[in-house]
Order: structure tokens, then sequence, then C-alpha cells
């Protein structure tokens, strides 16, 4: 691992129409292998940011750049949105395939490829089956392994599991952490919940709103990749506190300003 | 490595609950219908016996079966001009209606500049504007063509339109991140987005190119042209043989059906298995 950044933010502002300053001059850098939560309450920019980051939206003004990597892979970002986003006519195998079917390869050639991934994603019984038939998780599973399939360094996740019931959530979380680590992704996750961001993330970048912009840049001191157990250790409630009480002032100042 | 299990379970067992359920549904969707169709037919044949209506006025079902096989082969032909007239005039309203949808989705200005033309073709009622085509046109089929064919456009063009453009913003891009080409971008996106719409005008355009088919006849058969369905009806209403009138009525009928049961069987097959409006529920 060097020690460039693989993501680097440089005065990065995104102006909505002539006011809405959605997100205002964010400098960030990220290294290979962070696990980075953006957390912020919502309309503070995480899904501009991450848009933008991912070349979705231009920006208004700034840099960004992303080291280019020797090609393994087709794509180098994977983006997962709130919603699964899966397309309700192609059955779940079609879905996770259609970045490679994008990038111009035979399903026969990949059929193993995306076989592979829906089995890391523990779904290998419903290649066949349609989103519709799905539970919300199961939706959420597909929409990770298609943004795996490309075998990509950086995964984009925009308040992924935001939806989803507590249960599916905190073990889609493990999920999540566990390809993480045997994938060696850096990963920016966007959320509004404190414990998630706690749980889940080796960095946490706190935003705050009109504008949006950076307030609080927090490395976290942990064992990673987290074990469940953490969740009910004084470290962990420990670690949750201080960021709830960093977010709790970004927001009383947010209130005194407007 | 470790794979996560999944709790839910899609593979329930077919149990006879289930085949008992799915062969009521067979009974109300068809024996149900065909049942009141043939009592209302008795009725009907019973109440011009017991009345002793003349045939003049409302001829009983009997004759009009009789009609229709006395008059079969010369029905037959007329039909079978009304169906290739209504499924040409489709046909071509599919074509004509999803390329200038797809030119309209593709560019604004072209939509801009074109879509009152369509919109004036749409409002114009067809029987008005049928005596000038029919001057205009030499081939009274190519004349009755064109007005089945404005008939049945507008529907078609303007669904794929709205179609082509709800896809899901998300999945759009999506598209972009993967770099799709627009040709994958409209075989993979645009076109099974626009799917549902489509099929939905579909279902519509098909009964309207048959009343287009029927009107334009009407005005084109006062013009002294003996060929479909729609002129068998007149030439008997001038005749007075109105047993022959509901024979042909029949047959119209027959057909309208016909296209409604194709175009509702096309739509089934291509979003049976995705789209919410033909998923079959158990409920
Ligand atoms: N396409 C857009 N046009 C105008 N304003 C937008 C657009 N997208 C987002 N915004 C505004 O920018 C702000 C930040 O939005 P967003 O990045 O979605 O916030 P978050 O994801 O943190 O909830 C919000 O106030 C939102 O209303
Ligand atoms: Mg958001």
């Amino acid at each position: 691992m060097n020690n460039d950044p693989i993501i680097r933010l440089t005065r990065v502002s995104k102006k909505f129409g002539q006011s809405m300053l959605a997100v205002d001059d964010i400098s960030l850098d990220i290294r290979e292998g962070e696990f980075i939560t953006f957390l912020g309450p919502s309309g503070c920019g995480k899904s501009t940011a991450l848009k933008m980051i991912a070349g979705l939206l231009p920006v208004t003004a700034g840099t960004i750049e992303i080291t280019p990597q020797s090609g393994v892979s087709e794509q180098d970002l994977g983006f997962v949105f709130q919603e699964p986003t899966l397309m309700p006519w192609a059955t779940v195998f079609d879905n996770v395939y259609l970045p490679l079917r994008l990038a111009g390869l035979k399903r026969s050639d990949v059929e193993a490829r995306v076989k592979d991934i829906l089995k890391e994603v523990g779904l290998t019984r419903f290649e066949g089956s349609y989103p519709r038939e799905l539970s919300g998780g199961m939706k959420m599973r597909v929409s990770i392994a298609r943004a795996l399939v490309t075998r990509p360094r950086i995964l984009l996740m925009d308040e992924p599991f935001a939806a989803l019931d507590e249960m599916t959530r905190s073990k889609l979380n493990d999920d999540v952490v566990r390809l993480a680590n045997e994938n060696k992704l850096t990963v920016i996750f966007v959320t509004h919940s404190v414990f998630e961001s706690v749980y889940l993330s080796t960095r946490i970048i706190i935003m705050a709103a009109r504008p949006g912009r950076l307030v609080a840049d927090m490395p976290m001191q942990r064992p990673w990749p987290p074990k469940d157990e953490w969740r009910t250790t004084p470290e962990f409630t420990a670690e949750a506190r201080k960021v709830s009480e960093t977010l709790k002032g970004t927001l009383n100042a947010n209130d005194i300003d407007h | 490595m470790q794979t996560t299990s999944i709790t839910e379970d899609l593979d329930a067992p077919v149990n006879t609950a289930q085949l008992r359920r799915a062969w009521r549904e067979q009974i109300l969707t068809w024996v149900m219908p065909i049942t009141v169709l043939i009592i209302a037919l008795g009725l009907w044949e019973y109440l011009v016996w017991h009345y002793e209506i003349p045939k003049y006025l409302i001829p009983a079902p009997s004759l009009i079966a009789e009609t229709l096989i006395k008059d079969g082969p010369s029905l037959m032909a007329s039909s079978w001009f009304t169906v290739k007239l209504t499924f040409f005039s489709l046909g071509l309203a599919i074509i004509g209606g999803v390329l200038l949808g797809a030119l309209f989705a593709l560019s604004r200005p072209v939509e801009l500049s074109l879509f009152p033309f369509a919109v004036i073709l749409q409002v114009t009622p067809v029987v008005a504007i049928a005596p000038l085509i029919l001057i205009y046109v030499d081939s009274t089929f190519a004349a009755l063509l064109i007005c089945a064919w404005i008939v049945a456009f507008f529907p078609i063009l303007s669904n794929t339109v709205i179609g082509l453009r709800s896809a899901d913003h998300n999945l759009s891009d999506l598209f972009t991140m993967y770099r799709a080409s627009p040709w994958q971008r409209l075989r993979y996106l645009l076109a099974p987005s626009a799917l549902p719409y489509f099929m939905a005008a579909l279902k519509v355009a098909g009964g309207l190119a048959l009343i287009g088919a029927v009107v334009a006849e009407f005005v084109a058969g006062a013009a002294g042209q003996h060929t479909g369905l729609a002129s068998r009806i007149i030439e008997s209403s001038f005749r007075s043989e109105i047993p022959r009138m509901f024979a042909a009525l029949v047959l119209v009928s027959l057909l309208g059906i016909v296209i409604f049961l194709l175009t509702s069987w096309a739509s089934r097959k291509v979003l049976g298995h995705w789209h919410e409006s033909e998923i079959r529920r158990e409920n």
C-alpha cells in the first residue's frame, strides 16, 4: 500500500442554480483501504459529494482526482444507491451481469464470475429470480453484487440500508465489512446513523448543511474489521457518544447561524 | 469464505388449495361470461318469439346465425378486407408511433416542432378528414389505411415518448457510470422501461384501428365502394336487410374481441414476469 491518496478532493464545491450551495469547499484525502463514512443530517450534501466522486455530477469548482489503476477491472468504482435500483424486467443474474455486459463481455465468458459474486452475497439460489420476488435486504445484496462484479477498488454507498429493518441492516453491515476486507476495498459509506458509522468505519467525516460542508474528520481508534460483539462494549458506546456530541455541536451551530 | 444464510423461502409448495384457486379463477374468467352470454341470447330468442317481433325490426339470434351461414362467403370476403385493413393500419401505427416516439424522446426540438401536428391529427375527428383523404388518394384501400392509421397512431406515439422518458434516474446514472453506448442504453434500459407504456398503448390502438377502419369505410362506402364489413352494414341498411346487418355487426364485434384478446395476451406474455400491471397475485 503506498501513501498517495487513492481519492483526493481539492476545494470541491457544488452549486445548484444560482445560490444553492450543496457542497462548499471540501478538501479530503482518502487512502487505500480506508472505510470512510460521511455522516450528517439530510440535506448536507452527502449524496451530492458522492455523486461528484462517482463522476455522475460535474463539480462547480475544485478538482477530484482518483488514482488510476492498472487495468484489472472493468470499472474502478462501484456505486450502491439508497434504493436497490434494479432492473425489474431482468433476473438477479442479469442485473448483476449488467456492468460486464455494458463492458462488452459475453455472458458465457463471465458466467462463473457472476455466480461467484452471487455466492459471496448469499444469493446463489436466487439467480433466476426477479427483483419483485426478493425481500428488501436481498435486493440490496443484488445491488452490492452488481457493484462488486467489476472488481472495483472503490465502493461508494449512499445510505444503502436506510430503508431496511434493524436486523437486516446489521447483517448487511457485517457483510459489507467482510466484502470490503476480503476484496481490499476503499469504501465511502454515506449514512445519517451514528451507530452505523461508528461500527463500520475507520474514519468518520461529519458534514453539516446550509451550506453543505465538512465539519469534522475523526479517525477511529478501533479494531477493524469489527466483530458483532463490539457493539456492546463500553468502547463502542464511548466512541458513539463522542461522535454524537460532535454531530450535535454542528447542528446547534447551524441553528444559531440561521 | 462464509456464505450468508437466507431466511426467506420462496419455494412454497404447490398445494391443492392453490390449484383449486387457479381452477376457480379459470371458471370466473371463462365459464361465467360465456354462460351469461348464452342466457342473454336465449332470452333474446324467447322475447322475439313470444312478442312476435318482426325480423326487420329485431331478428332473433337463430336467424342471425342462419344469415351468417347463408351469406357466409360474401361476409367472409368482407371480413377479410376489414381484418387486413385493421391489422395493416395497426402495424403501420406501431412502426410510425415507435419510430417517431423514439425521435421525440431523443430530441426535444423535434418533439416541440412536430408534436402539434400529431395532436391536430389526433383531435380532428377522422370522419371529418376521411372524405378529403378519399379525394386525394387514388386507391381506396390506401385511403382507408391512412384513416385507420391516423386514429391508431397517436396513443402509440405518446406512450412511447412517455415510456422512453420513464427510465429510473438512478439506473440511468448507473448506465452512465458504466459508460454504456447509446445503443446499449436504448436496448437494456430505455426500451424495457418503455415496454409497459407501449403495451398499454397497443391495447388501445388495437381497438382504435378497428374503429378507424370501420368509420373510414362508412365514409367511403357512402361514396360507392363495397368491400369491408362496414359496407355490408350500410348496404344491408339500404335494402332493409336487418338480419344481414346484425350478422355483419356480429362479425365486427368478433373482430374487436379477437384484437382485444390478442393484445391482452401479448401484453401478459411480455410483461407478465415482471410488471405490476400483469402480475397475477394470489389472494
Ligand atoms: N439536482 C438538484 N438540484 C437542486 N438542488 C439539489 C439537487 N440535488 C440536491 N440538491 C440540494 O442540495 C442539498 C444537498 O442534497 P444531498 O446531497 O442530496 O443531501 P444529503 O444526501 O446529505 O441528504 C439539498 O438541500 C438538496 O435539496
Ligand atoms: Mg442523500
